[in-house]
């Protein structure tokens, strides 16, 4: 193993029918800033093709930034598409307009951690570094 | 060979996108490499075809690669991606937009995209892109394009890796003593001219061709392909070219009885 610390791999995407990607192309430029390699595929993902590239690109961590309402069937989907694929050490973590109560069964349902409007840049990478599980290839 | 990268490379063999994944990792991190986890013999058998894609940041690289998909995938064959963006020279870090062109294949089981940053590489590429290609090729994939970062005059090092190097410019690329210069040029297989829809392509094509036709020294005529990647225009005549590059190639192969003499 060498003895440089490899970049943390991480896929932000934005599932369902909602075009705001303000935010998610905010913290997509604050984590490179912080040394990641970021994934961005852009607005109107599915669940499916978000799993797939997070499967394909062996990312660590999956970011999912939803203001369209629909957070409570997509982050949960990612969720089980990637425990289904033998992928559940996937670190989950979602941002967006969603209310206290949803953050509470999104968290029973796989989603790590919610960052809502004015969450700090720093609370969520270190929150990221804190929690990543696997490196590269190694589960 | 421990245990787990067994398993990882019996999963790829067996079809398995995570083991990929997860062994291009691996060659990326430089924890392993190809020839310590690969038998060799297993790579010499195939037949593929690996293609470069390159040049100038924003020339449209990686919709062209998107329009490429559509014509390999009409042909029933499978393909790898190696798309490559920089690494931030300040934090190490990296946005990988690539694959943002090629949506539409992302849940198509026979197209596998892998973005790669240089990771202080030079050329538009990372020095584990050899071992990347390998990994694709023990995969199973029928063709493998590798897309570099956005390139300037003189990064070249792609020239070694594909069998087929395609350049691609915009019409604003200057004029025909830029393509005289060494560098980009001189490695070109194909020539595209993208976005030609734009005032004076013509022009540029031409000069382009005009270079290239007093330069001969393979055999091979290089030629000047004008695309609208965005509309899908030009993609199959880009295609038919490379086919062509590729039947060259094959007939000019040392030991191949079509060489000449």
């Amino acid at each position: 193993m060498k003895e440089r610390e490899r970049p943390i791999r991480i896929l932000i995407a934005k599932p369902g029918l909602d075009g705001h990607d303000r935010g998610a192309k905010a913290l997509t430029l604050a984590l490179r800033d912080k040394g990641m390699e970021v994934i961005y595929t852009g607005i109107r993902q599915t669940p499916e093709s978000i799993v797939q590239t997070a499967i394909q690109e062996d990312v660590e961590v999956v970011g999912l930034s939803s203001l369209a309402g629909a957070h409570n069937y997509h982050f949960p989907r990612v969720a089980e598409l990637l425990a289904e694929g033998g992928n559940s050490d996937v670190l989950i973590i979602g941002g967006g307009i969603i209310s206290e109560e949803d953050v509470a069964s999104l968290k029973e349902k796989g989603i790590k951690e919610i960052f809502g409007p004015g969450a700090r840049t720093e609370d969520i990478v270190n929150f990221i570094r804190q929690n990543v599980k696997r490196g590269g290839g190694q589960k | 060979m421990p245990d787990h990268i067994r398993e990882l490379v019996r999963g790829m063999l067996n079809g398995s996108q995570n083991s990929l994944a997860q062994l291009i990792s691996l060659v990326e991190n430089d924890e392993w490499k190809v020839d310590d986890i690969l038998d060799k013999d297993r790579l010499a058998l195939r037949e593929i075809w690996r293609l470069g894609i390159t040049g100038p940041p924003g020339a449209g690289k990686s919709t062209l690669v998107t329009g490429l998909v559509k014509e390999i995938r009409g042909k029933g064959l499978s393909v790898g991606i190696i798309a490559v963006d920089p690494s931030s020279a300040v934090s190490g870090g990296a946005v990988l937009g690539d694959r943002i062109r090629m949506q539409q294949y992302f849940l198509d089981r026979k197209v596998f995209i892998r973005s790669v940053t240089t990771r202080g590489s030079y050329g538009g590429l990372s020095k584990s892109i050899p071992d990347i290609i390998r990994l694709l090729e023990a995969f199973g994939k029928d063709i493998i394009m590798v897309e570099t970062a956005g390139v300037g005059q003189s990064e070249v090092a792609i020239k070694g890796m594909v069998d087929t190097v395609i350049v691609v410019l915009t019409p604003e690329g200057g004029d025909s003593i830029q393509f005289m210069k060494a560098g980009l040029i001189e490695i070109a297989d194909i020539v595209v001219v993208n976005k030609s829809d734009r005032v004076s392509s013509d022009i540029f094509a031409s000069e382009i061709m005009g270079v290239l036709s007093i330069n001969r020294k393979t055999g091979w005529q290089v030629p000047v392909i004008n695309t609208q990647a965005i509309n899908g225009i030009g993609i199959e005549s880009l295609y038919q070219e490379i086919e062509k590059h590729q039947k060259f190639l094959e007939m000019t192969r040392p030991g191949s009885s079509n060489m000449k003499s």
